[in-house]
C-alpha cells in the first residue's frame, strides 16, 4: 500500500478550501517567513548562553511572553510558560498541579466535553496520585448549569479544569461565573481553563475571568504546530512534568524551539492586528456557511448553541443518513477539507464524546462534520463550499439505505 | 474529537468509493439482508437475485446500499462484483480476507468493513435457504467467524445505545 498511489488516485481538485482548522492550522507566509531566519541567520544559539546568537534567541522567548501577557492581561511575562504544545500546557496544568498537591489530594472537576488533553491527564492524576475525578455534565448546547456546578463544589475540590470555548461545538462557557461560584465555596481551589479555541477569537482577560491557569495553542491561531503556552498566575503551586537541563524556561527542559516560538510570536501579532474587524469577518463568513448549508441541505442538525454564545469560527453540522468519514472523503475529492466526530475516524468504535455528552444519538454523531472558518477564507471559498456540499451529501444519501425516499430523488 | 488513527486507503477503495458498482435497491430481488446498524455507523443492505441454472443456485444479480465509511462502501461494492455469476455455494466461500485482498488491502481498523460485507452476504444466503426450506450439505449449521463478528458488533452497539438512552432519560 502506498500513500503516493492514494494521492495520485485522489488528484488535485479544481479549488481547495481548508476548514479542518480544528486539527491542524493553516500557516500564512508571514508566519513562515518569521520562522525561517531562526534556523541559520539569527538567534540559532542557545537562549541561556552568553553570546550574541544566544541573546537573540532569548529575545524571541522574552518578546513572545511579553506579547502574550499583554493580550490576555496577565501581570507580566513571568506568568507565561512556553510549552511544546497546547496538549503539554494542559498536561502541565493538571499533572503539574497534581504532583504539587499529591500529599493533600482531593477532587479534580472537569466538564464532560473537555479536550482529551485535559480528560486523560485528569484520569492519570487519579491513577497515579489518588485524586478523584468528577465529570460535570453539560446541557444539550454544552453549557454547565451554575446551580448544578455549585453542587459539585466543596472544600475537597483541589483543581477545576473547564474550557472557555469547546473545540467541537463552539460553546462559550461562562467561566467568570463558574470561577466566582467555585472560589466563594472554596477560596483555595485552583481554576484552569483551556482557552485554545478561544484565544484570537474573543477578548480574554485572565484577571476578569479570575482563572489561575489558562492554555493557549499556537496552531489554533495560524502559528506553527508544536508550540503552546500556559498562563500560571503568580503564586500558583505547580511542579514540572518534564525533567532535564533547564534554561530560560523552568518547565521546558532541553533546548527551546526558537524558530517555532518566533512563528508563534508572529501569529499572535497578526491575530491581534485589526482584531475586531478580523473577528467580525470570520463571524460573517461562518454565518454565511452555516446558514447556507441549513438552507440548501435538508435534514441537518446544528451541534452546539446558536447566537452570541457560540464562538465566531465554529460550524458543526450533522448530516442525517450519512456517515461522517465517508463525507470527509467525498468532500476531499471535491477540494473541501473537514473532519468528523464519527466513530469511523477514531481508534475506539465510539463517536465524539462531546457529541454524546450533549445528548446526540450515535447515528447523529456519526454524521457530524466540523468546519472552522478563518480570516484567510474569502467569500469565494464559502460560495465554492456551498455549491459542492449539497451535491456531495446528495450522492452519499443516494447510496444509503437509511435515506428516506423523498431525499433520494433528483 | 476522539483519538485518531491514520487511514492510508488503497487507491482501489477511493476508486470504488467514487464509482461504486451495482448500487441501489433491486426491485425483483429474491432475497435481501441487512447487516450492521445505524448506531454502529456501519450498515450494508444486500440484494440478491438467485436463479437455478443447470440444477445449481446461481447469483444472477447483486446490488447494495451502504451507510458507512469509504471502506464500507468499497467493500460492499466489490463484494457484489465478486459474487455476480457465481454459484451460491461459491459465493458463500468468500471470506473477509478475500474482500480485503481484492481491495488491495485494508487498514487493520477497517477489517470490520469486509467482515460486515461477508456477514450480510451469508445472512442473505441462510435466509434464502430458510425461505426455500432446504439445507444444502455445504452450508454449515454453526455461524462462521464473519457471521459471529457481525452479530457481536450489532449486539454491542445495541447495548451501548440502550445504556446511553437510559442515561439521557436519567439526566
Ligand atoms: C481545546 C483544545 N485544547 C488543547 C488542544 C491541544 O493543542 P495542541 O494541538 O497544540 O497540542 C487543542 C487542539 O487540538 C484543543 O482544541
Amino acid at each position: 500500500m502506498s500513500i503516493k498511489d492514494l494521492l495520485r488516485e485522489h488528484g488535485k481538485p479544481p479549488k481547495e478550501v481548508y476548514f479542518d482548522l480544528e486539527n491542524s492550522g493553516y500557516v500564512p507566509d508571514e508566519v513562515v517567513e518569521a520562522i525561517i531566519p531562526y534556523f541559520n541567520k539569527i538567534g540559532y544559539g542557545h537562549p541561556a548562553i552568553t553570546h550574541k546568537l544566544g541573546w537573540e534567541a532569548f529575545e524571541v522567548i522574552d518578546e513572545t511572553k511579553k506579547l502574550l501577557a499583554r493580550t490576555i492581561n496577565a501581570s507580566g511575562p513571568e506568568e507565561i510558560v512556553i510549552t511544546h504544545s497546547g496538549t503539554e500546557a494542559n498536561n502541565l496544568a493538571i499533572l503539574g498541579h497534581a504532583i504539587a498537591h499529591r500529599e493533600k489530594g482531593g477532587k479534580i472537576l472537569v466538564s464532560a466535553i473537555e479536550h482529551l488533553s485535559v480528560i486523560f491527564p485528569a484520569e492519570k492524576a487519579e491513577k497515579l496520585y489518588g485524586f478523584k475525578v468528577q465529570r460535570i455534565p453539560v446541557d444539550e448546547e454544552g453549557f454547565i448549569d451554575p446551580e448544578m456546578f455549585s453542587a459539585y463544589m466543596d472544600k475537597d475540590v483541589s483543581l477545576i479544569s473547564i474550557q472557555l470555548v469547546n473545540h467541537e461545538i463552539g460553546t462559550i462557557q461562562n467561566i467568570r461565573e463558574l470561577v466566582k461560584i467555585a472560589k466563594e465555596i472554596n477560596p483555595e481551589v485552583i481554576f484552569h481553563t483551556d482557552a485554545a479555541d478561544a484565544f484570537g477569537r474573543m477578548r480574554i482577560d485572565v484577571k476578569d475571568l479570575g482563572v489561575d491557569m489558562l492554555t493557549i495553542s499556537s496552531h489554533k491561531i495560524h502559528g506553527p504546530r508544536g508550540v503552546g503556552a500556559l498562563f500560571i498566575k503568580q503564586g500558583t503551586k505547580i511542579e514540572p512534568i518534564l525533567y532535564g537541563q533547564l534554561s530560560s524556561e523552568k518547565f521546558w527542559p532541553g533546548v527551546e524551539n526558537i524558530p517555532l516560538i518566533a512563528g508563534f510570536r508572529k501569529a499572535i501579532e497578526l491575530a491581534f492586528r485589526d482584531f475586531d474587524n478580523n473577528v467580525a469577518k470570520v463571524k460573517r463568513l461562518r454565518d454565511k456557511l452555516m446558514n447556507g448549508i441549513i438552507e440548501s441541505v435538508p435534514e441537518v442538525l446544528v451541534n452546539g448553541p446558536i447566537g452570541d454564545k457560540r464562538v465566531v469560527d465554529n460550524a458543526n453540522i450533522s448530516f442525517l443518513y450519512v456517515e461522517g468519514e465517508a463525507i470527509t472523503v467525498e468532500f476531499s475529492l471535491n477540494g473541501i477539507y473537514v473532519s468528523s466526530g464519527s466513530a469511523c475516524t477514531s481508534r475506539i468504535l465510539e463517536p465524539s464524546h462531546v457529541l454524546l455528552a450533549i445528548g446526540r444519538r450515535h447515528e447523529e454523531a456519526h454524521g457530524s462534520i466540523l468546519f472552522k472558518v478563518c480570516r484567510y477564507h474569502s467569500d469565494e471559498d464559502i460560495d465554492y463550499a456551498l455549491e459542492n456540499i449539497p451535491i456531495a451529501i446528495k450522492r452519499l444519501r443516494k447510496l444509503s439505505p437509511l435515506t428516506p425516499p423523498h431525499l433520494k430523488g433528483d | 474529537m476522539s483519538s485518531r488513527i491514520p487511514l492510508p486507503y488503497n487507491p482501489k477503495i477511493i476508486e470504488l468509493f467514487r464509482n461504486p458498482k451495482n448500487m441501489g435497491p433491486m426491485k425483483d430481488a429474491t432475497i435481501t439482508a441487512i447487516a450492521g446498524s445505524p448506531a454502529c455507523g456501519d450498515m450494508i443492505s444486500l440484494y440478491l437475485k438467485i436463479e437455478k441454472r443447470n440444477n445449481e443456485d446461481v447469483v444472477v444479480n447483486a446490488t447494495f446500499e451502504s451507510y458507512g465509511c469509504a471502506a464500507n462502501i468499497a467493500a460492499a461494492s466489490i463484494l457484489t462484483e465478486m459474487i455476480k455469476g457465481k454459484s451460491v455455494k461459491e459465493a458463500w466461500m468468500i471470506s473477509w480476507r478475500d474482500i480485503a485482498d481484492e481491495l488491495g488491502g485494508l487498514p487493520v481498523i477497517k477489517y470490520h468493513c469486509s467482515i460486515l460485507a461477508v456477514g450480510a452476504l451469508r445472512r442473505a444466503i441462510r435466509d434464502y435457504y430458510k425461505k426455500m426450506k432446504v439445507h444444502p450439505d455445504w452450508l454449515p449449521r454453526d455461524l462462521t467467524v464473519e457471521e459471529k463478528q457481525t452479530f457481536e458488533e450489532e449486539k454491542m452497539m445495541e447495548h451501548l445505545r440502550k445504556m446511553r438512552e437510559s442515561m439521557v432519560k436519567y439526566k
